[in-house]
């Protein structure tokens, strides 16, 4: 569906996105996971043509974005990263103007918003502007999808997003998959990789890896480690002074701890050595996450 | 077709919703209409004045070149007679025609008064006023000199006779400027300031990512305008004959198409401007200082062009809005008929199109 290959694009002195290649399958949730600034908007723009690279091609659907960009923009949904609707129009207007620009009606693709618009109907008469975060992101969402798009491109969808309205908004993804819509997802948070078909790591514009979540979770072969004490910043010097500790980093309430020597005797002699400074301290073993192999491909070690 | 309606829909919308910018169409007309009654004034150089000399004699001669010789005039022509006074005014961008009687000369050697019949354009009454003011000073200064050995005590009178505003009136002045003013205000500052606000907003970049040709919706925002401004023409022309009883001499369907052809120019300004800012506030800071402060200065309005050194008044030949008032004052002050203000109308034409070619070509279908 979305083919990209060797895609380069350069403002000024700074590299935004650096030879990328991938590829979307049709009906696929492809996630582009990476910090901000990594590279995600600018390729999206591109793909969207909205954006020109300075090397490489993409196609969507077998169309070039670049000589066949009008024939692309009638078949893509896009979402921009910031909010882009009328904050000076009501939800009912915001609604039936993207309609109306991609030669459809609210009534013709009713069937496809439905289960958002439900959500959206009580503030109808509300101008976008005055609507909550998620509602916003929601009514977006259903702009978008309004002219029944055969690819939809979402920028970072949930940045800025209460976790409920995100889970919700994911939830609806898996949807729009059920019903054939290939989606091209950004976002910097990790744990909404796991919710993906495949995804893409990325990290000063270059993709470190394109996989599914699973493949890129076995690719840790470590042992990882979650520790905790009383004081962790204490027990994070600690961890990272220790001869046997590979990395250690901040994770949630833990430390993540990887080492050089995983055996039971190497890490009983850690757990011994650390005890001594740290009464309470407690180290368990751990299932990688994605975060975890982004962190450990950043960082250089493999 | 529908969705260029639906387009021009949401543009009205968007002015309807926000106080401020209705606040600046329709407030500023009114406010403008009423405090401009009090124009400024200038000293007038270089007027140009065409003679009528029917005497032709060496009194007659010497007081022409008198005349020529004063800073304040120019003389254009001088003809022997002409049947039509009223042309000289109306075709060769004369202010004053000075009518020198044939029997001149005899008059004054008879030790009786002479007439001089000047016709003055006063649809600017400050500056015809001062004028006419200048004009007798000259011929009393010429009558002192070339006089200064009669034998007997003779003068020369002016008399004088203020076409297009007899009244002098301070009204025809300024309305064509406050037209000028706010058609450029709205046409040009209004219109970038929405077309880039899309642009700002994010909202541009969902526009080009849709089947609808992007022009289209520069287009779409324009017509919004477009329309208001033909409500702002005739708010202000209602607001001058009403109130200022200032009537329109010309014909109003003339006046209301050449205004639209200013119209047009201006949006296609706007256009331009909104392919050079990036931003709100940039788009108004060029609208401003680009547009709006070179209309203020160079069309005439506030200061006489001819006062200006030469540099500026070529620079004044680019500024639209001089046109636009000049076919104002001569709809619909002096009531002239297309044939009148042709020249001007092709000059608006011709920068509407220049203004037009380069904004489409500037004009990005992509973003950075």
């Amino acid at each position: 569906m979305v083919s990209v290959r060797g895609i380069s694009k350069r403002y000024g002195a700074v590299q935004a996105v650096a030879d990328v290649h991938f590829d979307v399958a049709r009906g696929e949730l492809f996630g582009l996971i990476g910090p901000d600034g990594a590279g995600k908007t600018s390729l999206l723009r591109i793909i969207t043509t909205v954006l020109l690279a300075d090397d490489g091609a993409a196609s969507v659907d077998g169309h070039d974005v670049v000589r066949d960009y009008r024939t692309i923009r009638s078949m893509v949904g896009y979402m921009p990263g910031r909010f882009s609707l009328y904050q000076d129009l009501s939800v009912q207007e915001n609604l039936d103007f993207f309609a109306t620009l991609f030669g459809t009606t609210v009534e013709e693709n009713y069937d496809l918003i439905r289960d958002i618009y439900v959500q959206l109907e009580p503030f109808k008469q509300r101008r976008a502007g005055n609507l909550s975060g998620g509602m916003k992101q929601k009514l977006a969402l259903c702009c978008a999808l309004i002219h029944s798009p055969t690819l939809l491109v979402l920028d970072e969808p949930t940045t800025g997003v209460d976790p409920v309205s995100r889970k919700e908004f994911w939830a609806m993804l898996r949807r729009f998959k059920e019903q054939g819509i290939t989606t091209i997802v950004s976002t910097p948070y990790m744990d909404e990789a796991r919710l993906c078909d495949r995804i893409a790591l990325m990290q000063h514009g270059r993709i470190m890896q394109t996989a599914t979540p699973d493949e890129i979770v076995a690719g840790f072969t470590t042992a990882l480690f979650a520790a905790r004490s009383a004081n962790m910043y204490a027990l994070h010097l600690d961890l990272l002074a220790h001869r046997n500790v590979e990395s250690c980093y901040t994770f949630g309430e833990y430390l993540h701890v990887t080492l050089i020597d995983s055996s039971q005797g190497a890490v009983q002699t850690l757990s011994d050595n650390l005890l001594q400074r740290h009464p309470e301290f407690e180290l368990i073993s751990m299932e990688p996450t994605v975060e975890d192999c982004f962190i450990r491909m950043t960082n250089g070690v493999s | 077709m529908r969705q260029l309606r639906s387009f021009v829909r949401k543009e009205f919308l968007h002015v309807l919703r926000d106080r401020k910018t209705l606040l600046i169409l329709f407030g500023m007309p009114v406010v403008q209409i009423l405090i401009f009654g009090f124009a400024l004034s200038n000293e007038v150089k270089n007027t140009r004045i065409a003679i009528i000399d029917q005497a032709n004699d060496a009194f007659s001669q010497q007081l022409t070149q008198r005349i020529d010789a004063s800073r304040y005039f120019d003389v254009t022509s001088v003809l022997d007679r002409a049947p039509w006074a009223d042309g000289l005014l109306r075709h060769a961008d004369n202010r004053v025609v000075l009518i020198i009687p044939a029997n001149i000369e005899s008059e004054l050697h008879h030790g009786r008064t002479a007439q001089l019949q000047a016709i003055v354009d006063a649809s600017d009454p400050n500056r015809s006023s001062t004028v006419t003011a200048y004009l007798s000073q000259a011929v009393a200064t010429a009558q002192l000199d070339l006089l200064a050995g009669a034998q007997q005590p003779a003068r020369i009178d002016v008399t004088t006779r203020f076409v297009y505003n007899p009244q002098l009136h301070g009204a025809p002045n300024f309305v064509p400027g406050v037209m000028s003013l706010v058609l450029m205000l709205v046409c040009v500052m209004m219109t970038s300031i929405a077309i880039v606000r899309e642009k700002e907003l994010g909202t541009m970049e969902v526009l080009l990512v849709s089947p609808m040709n992007p022009f289209m919706v520069i287009i779409s925002k324009v017509i919004p305008y477009f329309l208001l401004s033909l409500v702002n023409i005739a708010s202000i022309l209602l607001l001058s004959v009403v109130v200022l009883d200032l009537p329109i001499v010309g014909s109003v369907p003339l006046l209301y198409g050449l205004s639209m052809l200013f119209i047009i120019t201006c949006l296609a300004l706007g256009m331009l401007v909104s392919t050079i800012a990036a931003t709100q506030a940039a788009a108004m800071l060029v609208s401003l200082m680009g547009m709006l402060l070179p209309t203020l200065l160079f069309s005439g309005f506030m200061f006489p062009i001819e006062n200006m050194p030469l540099p500026m008044q070529l620079f004044s030949n680019l500024v639209p809005a001089r046109w636009y008032y000049e076919i104002v004052k001569g709809v619909m002050i002096k009531g002239l008929g297309f044939d009148g203000v042709i020249k001007e109308t092709l000059i608006l034409l011709l920068m509407t199109t220049v203004f037009t070619a380069i904004s489409v070509r500037r004009f990005k279908e992509r973003l950075g």
